[in-house]
């Protein structure tokens, strides 16, 4: 039983009964983060913004929102876009955070990859993180059939047919998740069930995982440097703040995250008032027909590189179809990215510009998830000709094998030797 | 200077994916059409002056007011909408307002021969004629005729009508526009009791099932149209549904380039009501942002100068 | 001591076995939820009167929510294939589930091309809705149906619907 004695003021109250002291040096300012970084440490606490601006807005859209496919188009376009007090604002709000959220997770895993704080102890803050990137994934669709629009209807329809191609259980699978033989009803309350209360909570626990396994090996910094964290942040607690090489989160950390955060949102707000149709696309503004397809469907931007991969092969190889060897291309893709701390061979933790052929790699992946991204979205046929010759579907063809050989061959042999050269594995 | 260029590049690369998603591929999708021009360069031009007094003469002898009102001038219709539906599919609109909406040029060839000028003579035919007949005349120089007609129509028109009511004598015969309360038989009224309202909902279905059979496809609603076209396609639509839609039912009914601005305005008003809100709160926002970007800097300056 | 600890082993495995049994059957329970309702399985029926087609006529009907092309092509220049078509004495009929192979999209009809075309990835079937171009990996489906006199029944297997079938083994329907 602990001591208890008559509290001197409300802070020590609760600290005798919650030990809040400690809890705010651990958790702020004495967690300790290097001071060789640069801004694009903070997308963590702008990806904290957007999903807490997620939350919230979407909060005040529950209130007014009806899961059932007769009123959800109306409960959205009528009631909460046009007689709900602010109503137009959240939704613009929850539309444009769910599409910039992708944009901030790819910034944030490319900059991972980038300066290699996948590996050598940070393996666990990687993968939960490609974990958070899934979750975010399934929210986002799942989010995205509510307003029950064209798109809505013809994307749930697309995605759900493909778990029709597993063998033997697929069909009945199909049917299973949907509640019906057709995307309906049944379908837009379960996918609403996941979007409001399941994904939240789990993608809620899940950041908490990846909070606390940034903990023991720590944040990385701009040059990989392996810091004694012990020996500098009592540097710093003695008062020699500017040779110190780590800083306190809170406040010196956060102070200028906070700043970044203030810059994100000017842009956030813009697009929010101004340029909003890359989120809320036109086609979903027409209510769900499960008679008529629209001309052309396509999923989010952020869905597009893989997309890409499911309908990039047009030919047989290895005797395999087409739309087999798509599957697997996507099934594979969707999960590679968990294995990347093994695909890197190599122990070295630096920036890429530092890395010699994983520099050319790295920006030869970007290159390859953008263009996969671009002619996800493209239409596949009749757009590019040579003489007479439809070569279209090559572009997205070549882009799906780069990201294959560049994931499979080519980290694994950069890396390889970028081992032998640093003299073996530590 | 290290962190400006490391900007550069996120913005870059921001960019390029925006480009090729957005406007580049659907560049790829869509070919872009010719903006409306409202000339009606198909149709012939009939330089008459037109007499109205004529005209309302010629109106009354060559069958007109067999279907059409004309209320401003004093012609009532001569069935309800209901039984103009069961007879025709649709119910021929009331004409005090079509001197003032629709183009002269126009309205003279559509009266000549209407489907032509609808652009949607390819689904009529001998065993399917379209139901308003090809003008016959009253004996002399036909050009002559329609000019008076229109000239007369143009007499009893209204100086000027709202987006709601230019909207309703353009589309509200076929298109409903839920969020607004309109249906093709009118404002939905207020009901007392609920076999009123059945009974209504009732009389609106059955007009439905007429427009569909002769349309071939419902016309849709347009509540959220403005969202799903914008501006600048519906107005390319409204002046030749042929282009965007190739094949559609859906008439040329030969707007106004003012008309049409009215027509779109109203469903600017119902789609996106609280559009001006929007335009004027946000920036507020990015002006409040702007001053919490500044203290951020400034504090995030003065505790850094104490580590650097 | 060791038989105790190895009575206590023994009971902890028998408690975390009995505890995952448990856990098994409510998971039962809770794939049966996402399951469909009765009265999704009990509408799944559309019965569709064949002798009203005219010939050349191209119909949609809903079946369990999913378009079914019905295509009459006796008298018409279109394709015919005795292994595809579903015959009613010299009526010749395409009846297939109008949902492309691919992914899911509802492909066109172009009579005047003789073929399907599917926009959202360009796949195309001939008049037998055999795939002929693109990604759709096999033919439109044929849907269970059953004829009787002139009324087909969609959602029932009758005997030329199961030998139709047989002689199209990647049909998934």
């Amino acid at each position: 039983m602990a001591e208890i004695r008559k509290a001197e003021s409300l802070y020590d109250w609760f600290d005798q009964r919650l030990a809040i002291g400690k809890l705010n040096k651990v958790l702020a300012t004495e967690y300790w983060v290097p001071k060789n970084i640069n801004f694009l440490w903070a997308m963590g606490v702008i990806l904290m913004t957007t999903f807490g601006m997620l939350f919230i807005s979407g909060l005040f859209l529950l209130m007014y929102y009806k899961p059932d496919t007769h009123m959800a188009f109306d409960s959205v376009n009528y009631t909460i876009m046009q007689e709900v007090a602010y109503g137009w604002l959240w939704r613009h709000m929850h539309a444009v955070a769910a599409s910039v959220v992708f944009l901030v997770i790819y910034i944030h895993m490319f900059v991972a990859i980038y300066y290699g704080s996948y590996k050598r102890g940070r393996e666990m803050i990687w993968i939960s993180g490609m974990l958070l990137f899934m979750l975010f994934s399934a929210a986002g669709f799942s989010g995205y059939m509510l307003p029950w629009g064209q798109m809505s209807y013809w994307a749930a329809q697309v995605i759900t047919n493909i778990f029709g191609a597993i063998p033997f259980i697929g069909p009945d699978l199909v049917v299973w998740i949907r509640g019906n033989y057709f995307v309906s009803d049944p379908t837009l309350t379960r996918f609403f069930m996941l979007h409001v209360l399941l994904l939240p909570l789990v993608i809620m626990a899940t950041i908490g995982l990846h909070f606390y396994s940034l903990r023991i090996p720590h944040v990385n910094n701009q040059e990989g440097e392996e810091i004694d964290f012990d020996e500098e942040a009592k540097k710093y607690k003695e008062g020699k703040k500017k040779e110190s090489k780590v800083i306190p989160f809170w406040p010196v950390f956060m102070s200028k995250d906070l700043f970044v955060v203030g810059v994100f949102l000017i842009f956030y707000f813009y697009l929010v008032g101004f340029h909003y149709e890359f989120a809320m696309d036109p086609i979903n503004f027409v209510p769900a027909n499960y008679m008529k397809t629209p001309t052309h469907i396509y999923p989010e931007w952020y869905f597009l590189w893989s997309y890409e991969i499911l309908r990039g092969f047009f030919f047989p190889i290895a005797g395999l179809k087409p739309f087999t060897l798509g599957l697997i291309g996507f099934a594979i893709a969707n999960g590679v990215f968990l294995i990347l701390p093994w695909l890197d061979r190599s122990p070295v933790v630096a920036p890429a510009h530092k890395r010699g052929a994983f520099k050319i790699w790295f920006w030869l992946m970007l290159i390859d998830m953008i263009g996969l991204t671009i002619f996800g979205k493209v239409p596949p046929n009749h757009v590019y000709f040579v003489g007479g010759n439809d070569i279209t579907p090559w572009f997205g063809f070549t882009f799906t094998i780069g990201f294959f050989i560049l994931l499979f061959i080519a980290l694994p042999l950069i890396t390889r030797s970028e081992r032998k050269r640093a003299g073996g594995a530590k | 200077m290290r962190e400006f260029k490391i900007l550069l590049v996120l913005v870059f690369f921001t960019l390029l994916i925006y480009w090729g998603v957005e406007p580049y591929a659907h560049s790829k999708m869509h070919h872009k059409p010719k903006p409306a021009d409202f000339k009606f360069s198909d149709l012939q031009a009939i330089n008459y002056k037109g007499d109205p007094a004529k005209g309302k003469t010629t109106f009354m002898n060559a069958g007109c007011v067999g279907c059409h009102g004309v209320k401003s001038a004093g012609l009532p219709a001569p069935m309800t909408k209901e039984a103009a539906a069961a007879s025709f599919g649709v119910a021929p609109p009331d004409l005090s307002d079509a001197g003032l909406i629709y183009d002269t040029k126009f309205l003279k060839n559509f009266i000549l021969n209407p489907s032509h000028a609808f652009l949607n003579a390819k689904k009529f035919n001998a065993n399917k004629p379209f139901p308003m007949p090809q003008f016959f005349g009253v004996g002399e120089d036909k050009n002559k005729e329609v000019s008076d007609i229109v000239a007369f129509l143009k007499s009893v028109a209204p100086k000027e009508l709202n987006d709601k009511e230019t909207f309703e004598a353009a589309c509200g015969r076929c298109h409903t526009v839920k969020y607004d309360k309109w249906t093709p038989l009118g404002d939905t009224p207020k009901f007392k009791t609920k076999t009123e309202k059945l009974a209504f909902d009732l009389k609106v279905s059955k007009y439905q099932d007429h427009l569909k059979k002769y349309m071939g496809a419902m016309p849709p609603d347009l509540s959220m149209m403005i969202r799903s076209k914008g501006r600048e396609e519906l107005e390319i639509f409204i002046d030749n549904p042929q282009k965007l839609l190739k094949g559609t039912s859906m008439p040329r009914v030969g707007l106004t380039k003012e008309s049409t601005e009215k027509v779109i305005n109203y469903l600017e008003s119902v789609g996106d009501r609280k559009k001006a809100e929007r335009e004027t709160l946000i920036p507020k926002i990015i002006g409040f942002l702007i001053i919490f970007t500044l203290f951020a800097y400034l504090w995030k300056s003065k505790l850094w100068r104490e580590v650097h | 001591m060791a038989i105790e600890k190895s009575r206590r082993d023994f009971l902890g495995l028998a408690f975390g076995s009995v505890a995952a049994v448990g856990g098994v059957l409510a998971l039962g329970a809770m794939k049966a939820t996402w399951d469909p309702l009765p009265s999704v399985k009990a509408a799944g029926f559309t019965t569709v009167d064949l002798s009203t087609i005219k010939p050349g006529e191209f119909r949609t009907v809903v079946w369990r929510g999913k378009p079914i092309f019905i295509l009459r092509k006796d008298k018409t220049k279109f394709k015919k294939c005795d292994n595809r078509d579903t015959k009613l004495g010299s009526k010749d009929f395409l009846v297939v589930i109008g949902l492309c192979t691919h992914l899911g999209c509802i492909p066109d009809w172009i009579p005047d091309k003789n073929k399907f075309h599917c926009a959202c990835h360009g796949g195309e079937y001939d008049a037998c809705a055999v795939n002929t171009y693109g990604p759709p990996p096999r033919p439109l489906d044929i849907p269970p149906y059953k004829i009787t006199g002139t009324k087909m029944v969609l959602g029932e297997q009758g005997p030329q619907n199961k030998a139709l079938i047989a002689k199209n083994p990647t049909n998934k329907a």
